[in-house]
């Protein structure tokens, strides 16, 4: 590795440390700072003064800020993040671990989804630019971008679950992998348009470049151009494009996993909302933020090593 | 003829769309035909009729009604956040832009930190430390996130702005910071943000709507989200609620969408 791959890694890796200690404080601080007590919030205002007291004291809220904090550490230190108001038995990571996989199979398959419908179309569009695949390309970016998840899960449920019968409706048994595509596109589909006009642009500036016209010229076929000479350098943009749109995604699972009554992270975290079960509602906001952080690392890091320009800037 | 045919085709439908909204958001809740909260056990669940053109809902709410109301509070939620978000974002930018070090290290540290949270789950995490959220908390919860955007732009202006050369000559000429600021700074900064806000609208008021469906909402104002929630528990027997309750939500978004891209190709001379 050279000096300047190492300086670039090292300076990313710096960078998301700092968010991540960034993220643990601002969550801890998110229910100490908010106007409102949190006690109240889960009591309601019926609770009697020793009922509350009790709940300060299981909470720790009873002790200074700073007391609270390393204990707070220490939770997500042991691994535990803490145990559950409505099940004291069950820490908050074994809730968490429980649902986790179903949410991680959802959000990957909207991703398939979402590059499998962006790439082709996006090429398409990019090479036959204004031209009808273009025009088709573009209206079903802007119909992609502007129809909200929570009422294309209902739409698609509708179509091919109860017109045309072709996949289960929600709430039938989970086992089938048919299952997941309507989630999956419910999910995908505003992450594919964005894509889809990112990839067209990407490939349309690729394509005015000499090194295209050259190869033209030395009569490289166009199906061979389009694919090993301009997608491969089009798509390091649109990755980076699409790591920015996965808080879109994963917002967009807790919103699917409501819809199509599937178990998993998102309804974990509404469960726990309605039931003011605040460490389970930190544990999720810190998992998912948590995610979204090391993701985009993770292509940062990829970004870094497969294209030399990036460590400079 | 051709006239006409060519007028229509410039008049942009998304514009038609937002002015459409903002019509019905202020006066919808005078045409509307019945009261929305009113309770019809007779007649629920029913397909449109002309009795009641977009069909009835749960316990037999008139679904053109309730659609009529919740455009008010789309509208009224849409426009105090992006309102506060515009206002405060740009203020911390343009400080941030012009002033560099410590303040622009502490403003994008927070507004990098901000965004590395998907924003309905900050949403649902502030809204869950209120008892009774409403619709104050609501628009404090999504201001919380929604003044990034704006911030990030006007930074981004402002580091270019700074250096050019009427700001420059206005500094030399002894004109005091806050002057060059409000009169040379500013002035610059409203076609970005003003594409920015048109589209922002749309993002707003398509999370109200989900934190609306959700059950998130406040409590007892109709709400889109909330129609189509109510919509979505009795999609596989009566549709049309759902169907028309997202239908508005889709058209309002789409007509936001697209004026913003309009706005963007007529005010951003780089884009010709």
């Amino acid at each position: 590795m050279s000096p300047g791959l190492l300086r670039y890694l090292a300076g990313r890796l710096l960078r998301a440390l700092l968010t991540v200690v960034g993220l643990v404080t601002l969550v801890f601080l998110l229910v100490r700072l908010i106007p409102g007590d949190p006690v109240e919030a889960i009591l309601g205002d019926q609770a009697g003064p020793e009922e509350k007291a009790e709940l300060r004291r299981a909470l720790d809220l009873d002790k200074p800020v700073p007391d609270q904090y390393v204990s707070f550490l220490g939770d997500l230190a042991d691994g535990s993040m803490g145990t559950s108001f409505r099940q004291p038995d069950r820490s908050v990571w074994s809730m968490m671990d429980a649902v986790l996989p179903h949410t991680i199979v959802l959000a990957l398959a909207a991703l398939l989804v979402a590059w499998a419908v962006a790439v082709p179309l996006g090429t398409v569009a990019a090479a036959r630019a204004r031209q009808g695949w273009d025009k088709v390309a573009s209206t079903l970016a802007v119909a992609g971008l502007a129809i909200p998840n929570i009422w294309l899960g209902p739409l698609l449920i509708l179509a091919f679950g109860v017109k045309l019968r072709w996949l289960p409706l929600p709430g039938d048994d989970l086992a089938g992998p048919e299952s997941l595509i309507l989630p999956a596109f419910t999910v995908g589909t505003a992450l594919a348009a964005v894509l889809t006009r990112q990839t067209r642009a990407a490939m349309i500036e690729v394509l005015s470049q000499p090194y295209i016209t050259a190869a033209r010229a030395r009569g490289v076929p166009s199906y061979r151009l389009l694919l090993r000479h301009a997608l491969r350098n089009a798509l390091l943009p649109v990755m980076t494009i699409g790591a920015a749109q996965l808080g879109a995604l994963l917002s967009g699972t807790v919103v699917t996993e409501k819809i199509f009554e599937r178990p998993g992270l998102g309804t974990l975290f509404l469960d726990a909302f309605f039931a003011r079960d605040i460490p389970v509602v930190q544990g999720c906001v810190l998992v998912i933020a948590l995610i979204y952080v090391g993701v985009n690392l993770l292509v940062d890091l990829t970004y870094g090593i497969v294209d030399p320009r990036v460590r400079l800037s | 003829m051709s006239r006409l045919r060519n007028r229509l085709q410039r008049t942009p439908v998304g514009l038609l769309i937002v002015i459409g909204f903002f019509v019905i958001g202020l006066i919808g809740p005078w045409i509307a035909p019945y009261d929305p909260l009113a309770i019809d056990l007779l007649h629920e669940y029913e397909p449109p009729s002309s009795r009641h053109l977009l069909g009835t809902g749960d316990n037999g709410i008139d679904i053109l009604s309730a659609l009529l109301h919740g455009a008010r509070l789309a509208a009224i939620v849409g426009l105090i956040v992006v309102g506060m978000s515009v206002v405060v974002g740009t203020a911390l930018g343009t400080w941030a832009g012009y002033f560099g070090r410590m303040t622009d290290h502490v403003v994008t540290g927070v507004a990098d930190l901000v965004q590395a949270f998907p924003a309905i789950v900050l949403n649902i995490a502030v809204l869950a430390l209120v008892a009774r959220p409403g619709l104050i908390h609501l628009i404090v919860a999504l201001a919380i996130n929604g003044w990034v955007l704006y911030a990030r732009l006007a930074r981004a202006e402002t580091l270019t702005l700074r250096e050019r050369e009427f700001v420059q000559a206005a500094r030399a000429l002894g004109v005091p910071t806050r002057e060059v600021i409000r009169r040379h700074v500013i002035p610059n900064l409203t076609g970005p943000l003003v594409i920015q806000a048109t589209t922002g609208l749309g993002v707003v008021i398509l999370a109200e709507s989900t934190l609306s469906f959700l059950g998130l909402g406040p409590g007892k104002a109709v709400s889109w989200g909330a129609l189509l929630d109510q919509g979505t528990s009795v999609l596989l027997r009566f549709p049309h609620v759902a169907l028309f309750s997202g239908g508005a939500i889709a058209l309002t978004v789409l007509g936001f969408n697209l004026t913003g891209d309009w706005l963007r190709d007529r005010l951003d001379p780089r884009l010709r």
